[in-house]
This record gives C-alpha cells, sequence and structure tokens, in this order.
C-alpha cells in the first residue's frame, strides 16, 4: 500500500491523519497468540492461548496478577507486556499502601493509557507493542478492559485479541448477553469454548491455554492446569451432542477467516 | 589561636539556623477532640477554644471539618498546622473527584492518608503538631480512627485525644454500647466534655458537636454546657483552712 511515505517516525502524520507507527504498533497485537477475557456482574475471566516456540521450550506468560483484585492478559511483544505489568503491580502496591485499599480498576487502566499514549508522542520512543485485557474489580463492580498501544481504552463485556480473535469473537458475540447474570462456572466454560474457537479444529487440552479468575470474594488467580482439564472433559462430552451444528457453524466462520488470511499471509502460530 | 569554625551546608537539620526551617513547639492549640460510633454513623466534639500557651485567646476555633462526602476530621494541636492539613486533604478530595468515576475515597482511605502524612513528617523532625480524629460511614461501613503527631495510628469504636484519653475514654468504655441512638451518643459526648470542661483548664465552655451518616455532615451551632459551681468548699474557701506558719 501507499503508506510508506509517512511512517519512519512516531511523530510524524500522514496527509490522511494517521500516525502509521501507531498502526504498526497494533499490528503487532493481532500478530500474538489470543487472549481473550469475559464478565458477569460479579466475575471475570481472562482466558489466553499459550504457543510454545518449539516443543523444547516453554510457553510464555502471558497472564500477570497485578493485585489480588486485578489481572491482566497480553497479546504482542510479551516484553513490553511484562514491563507494562510490573508499571501497574508498583500502582496497585504504592495506592494500597498509602491508602490501605485496592486501587480502582478504572484509574489504573486511565494511568496505563496515559503512559501509553506519552509514546505516540515522542520522537525518542516507540509505542508499546502489546495489548493489554485488564480484569478488575472496584466499588461498581466486575470490570474489563482493553488497552491498545495508542492510548486508548475500551470497556466491554467480553472481548478477543491476538491472532484469529475473530473467531473468538464472533462466538462471543453470539452469547454475551447471557454473560452478566451468568454464574463463575458457566463463565469459565465460555471462555474455554471462545478459546477452542481461536484453535481452528486442534484439540482443547489445559496445555494448550491458561484461564485466569477474578471475582467478588474470591482474589485473582491462574486456575491449575488439573481443573482447566476436568472443565474441559466435562463440556467436551456436550459439545459432541451439539457436533452436528457446531461443525456447520465452524464451517461458515472458517471461511470468511480463510479468505482475510490469504490477504494478509500466513499468521505465525508463535508471538 | 582561631579555629575555623566548622561549616554546615546550607540544608542540614543541624545548628540554629536550622530550627527555624522545622516545628518545635505549638503555639496556637486546641484541646480535646471525643468521638465515637453510633446507629447511623459518627458523633463527635470538640470545643472551639485556642489557646495561646496559658491564656484562652481565640475563641470561635472551628476544629472539625467534613472531608469529601464520607468523612469527618477533628483536630487538637497547633491549629495552623491543622489548617495546613485542611489544604492537603482538600487538594485530595479535589483530585479524587476529577477522576469523576464513580469511586471516591472513603474515611479508611483518608485515614490512612493522613498516617503516611503524620509518619513522614515525624521522620524528618518536623512533625506536624495535631492529634487526629477521621470518623466516617461509607457504604454502610462506619469508622473512627485516630493519628498523633508522631504517627501512631488505629481505629477504635470510641477514641479521643489528649486529656479525653484520660478523662473521657474511661467514661465511654463503661457506658458506650453498639448502635447508641443519637440522642444517647450526644448525651454520652456531653457528659465527656463535661468533666473535661471541670478538669482541662484549656477547655472552654462553648462546643460544638458533629455528626456524620450517609446523607452527610453536619455540625451543631455552638453552645454551652450547664455546669454546677455550688459548692460548699466554692461558697467559703477559706473555712476550715490551716493558717500559714
Amino acid at each position: 500500500m501507499f503508506r510508506n511515505q509517512y511512517d519512519t517516525d512516531v511523530t510524524t502524520w500522514s496527509p490522511a491523519g494517521r500516525l502509521f507507527q501507531v498502526e504498526y504498533a497494533m499490528e503487532a497485537v493481532k500478530q500474538g497468540s489470543a487472549a481473550i477475557g469475559l464478565r458477569s456482574k460479579t466475575h471475570i475471566v481472562l482466558g489466553c492461548v499459550n504457543k510454545a516456540n518449539s516443543e523444547l521450550s516453554s510457553h510464555q506468560k502471558k497472564i500477570f496478577k497485578v493485585d489480588d483484585h486485578i489481572g491482566v492478559a497480553i497479546a504482542g511483544l510479551t516484553a513490553d507486556g511484562r514491563v507494562l505489568s510490573r508499571y501497574m503491580r508498583n500502582e496497585c502496591i504504592n495506592y494500597s499502601f498509602t491508602y490501605e485499599s485496592p486501587l480502582p480498576v478504572g484509574r489504573l487502566v486511565v494511568q496505563l493509557a496515559d503512559k501509553a499514549q506519552v509514546c505516540t508522542q515522542r520522537s525518542w520512543k516507540r509505542p508499546y507493542g502489546v495489548g493489554l485485557l485488564v480484569a478488575g474489580l472496584d466499588e461498581s463492580g466486575a470490570h474489563l478492559y482493553y488497552n491498545c498501544p495508542s492510548g486508548n481504552y475500551f470497556e466491554y463485556q467480553a472481548f478477543a485479541i491476538g491472532s484469529r480473535s475473530q473467531a473468538a469473537k464472533t462466538y462471543l458475540e453470539r452469547k454475551f448477553e447471557n454473560f452478566t447474570d451468568a454464574s463463575r462456572d458457566d463463565l469459565v466454560k465460555d471462555a474455554l469454548m471462545a478459546i477452542r474457537e481461536t484453535l481452528q479444529g486442534e484439540t482443547l487440552k489445559s496445555s494448550v491455554c491458561t484461564i485466569a479468575v477474578v471475582g467478588v470474594g474470591e482474589p485473582f488467580h491462574i486456575l491449575d492446569q488439573g481443573t482447566v482439564q476436568q472443565m474441559i472433559d466435562a463440556f467436551e462430552i456436550v459439545g459432541e451432542q451439539e457436533g452436528p451444528d457446531a461443525a456447520a457453524g465452524q464451517e461458515a466462520s472458517a471461511e470468511p477467516e480463510q479468505g482475510a488470511g490469504a490477504g494478509e499471509g500466513v499468521a505465525p502460530m508463535d508471538i | 589561636m582561631n579555629f575555623m569554625a566548622s561549616k554546615q551546608p546550607e540544608n542540614s537539620l543541624l545548628g540554629p539556623e536550622a530550627d527555624s526551617q522545622r516545628t518545635l513547639y505549638p503555639y496556637v492549640t486546641g484541646t480535646s477532640v471525643v468521638a465515637l460510633k453510633y446507629k447511623d454513623g459518627i458523633l463527635m466534639a470538640a470545643d472551639m477554644g485556642g489557646s495561646y500557651g496559658s491564656t484562652l485567646r481565640y475563641k470561635n476555633v472551628e476544629r472539625m471539618k467534613a472531608i469529601g462526602k464520607h468523612s469527618l476530621l477533628g483536630a487538637s494541636g497547633e491549629i495552623s498546622d491543622f489548617q495546613e492539613i485542611l489544604r492537603y486533604l482538600d487538594d485530595l478530595i479535589l483530585y479524587d473527584n476529577m477522576w469523576d468515576d464513580g469511586n471516591s475515597l472513603g474515611p479508611k482511605e483518608v485515614h490512612n492518608y493522613l498516617t503516611r502524612v503524620m509518619y513522614n513528617r515525624r521522620n524528618k523532625f518536623n512533625p506536624l503538631w495535631n492529634s487526629l480524629v477521621l470518623g466516617g460511614i461509607k457504604n454502610g461501613q462506619k469508622y473512627l480512627g485516630t493519628v498523633s503527631m508522631i504517627g501512631v495510628n488505629f481505629e477504635d469504636d470510641h477514641v479521643a485525644t489528649g486529656f479525653g484519653n484520660h478523662l473521657a475514654r474511661p467514661i465511654l468504655r463503661q457506658e458506650w454500647h453498639e448502635n447508641l441512638s443519637f440522642e444517647d451518643g450526644v448525651k454520652l459526648l456531653e457528659k465527656c466534655m463535661r468533666v473535661l470542661l471541670y478538669r482541662d483548664r484549656s477547655a472552654i465552655n462553648k462546643l460544638q458537636i458533629a455528626k456524620i451518616t450517609e446523607e452527610g455532615m453536619t455540625i451543631s451551632q455552638p453552645y454551652s454546657l450547664k455546669t454546677y459551681w455550688e459548692f460548699s468548699a466554692f461558697e467559703n474557701p477559706t473555712q476550715g483552712a490551716v493558717g500559714s506558719w
């Protein structure tokens, strides 16, 4: 495309009013492996797909506990994600120390967004190449936010980022109206189903995904592999019964996926 | 022999010059503050006196102020330091309100913030010479705590500063109970304030009682307590006195 002239510097506008470096940073998020989040009135579940570089290596850590009431799932440059998680942990600890009270997640998200914005307006910096799904509780209930490299943030009922996230988003769009009043376990099941959508036919097992939960009366924690596998087994049986409908649905959504894929080139499997 | 006098850098805390930079003694002071939890929130009482040493100089000093929507702060000690603290809290509440996001600092948060401020000043040998009482109620949760000038802080069902600790707390320990009605709470506070009036020489007979509930803070108009002086020992002080030498 004809956008190479104005994309060298993050501080250079294109004639159409775009900052290409920021948009390229958002592309980096799309290349990372998928992360999803969904919330009810009282709980939020974060999930991510774990892809290791090779069979010999371990997978990247993509879900971080920020405080007892806040956790984050990342997609994109995990190194940038780690650094931002450290910043978030620091802010939470400092607030807790001064006020003996948890930092409201809405305020943390704004601070994070302002930090990202700075990198879009300095010639000696580059935007963070990571998208963050921030899950947290505050006085007004459970919240799920998405923080962009552009410095924007949005609140969501459910969202998915990273490669093949469109499949998960399609699933979530179908189901999201039930999420507000869903039970914690149903929410986790929906998260696993959404992750399965991004795997495009690959078997869903607890070794390829990570799930974390935070809710009222339940501090943020990552579920252990055994528990996750049990939940997968529990609904796979149900899933098989729905087999024909699910398969038909998946084929329909797979075709547009492939069409888009051919245009962009094959998305790499690892981050 | 003239030895070179050792020179301190300008900003050191040693030497006589440095003393003008930090608080050494209080000048205009307020005396006790007494507070207790009752059914709907917190009740707090303080007189309106500002003493200048042993002179009862200022008689219209409001030593209790509302902080944000949920808290009430009462202070004894140096009045100018109390005013400085009110400025800090003003900024704090302002920034909290500017977020405009449905979250707000409650009494627990304000109490802990004040503890940090007082303790940090104490560590720099430049204290804010106050004993503070912070009470409030948020989402049905009542909170009552105190911080001293050296940063000692705790919460309790009833607290007092200064002389109040010695004269009022014993009364409260005997007579306080959960879910006091407003009238009983006021009666109990007045009982404490009366004892303080009799026995604390920096107390004056002009007090206010403030209450804070979910609806907000209200502070009474200044009024005075009835006292009794008709003791025969006062009417005839020298009766039965043994003469000197």
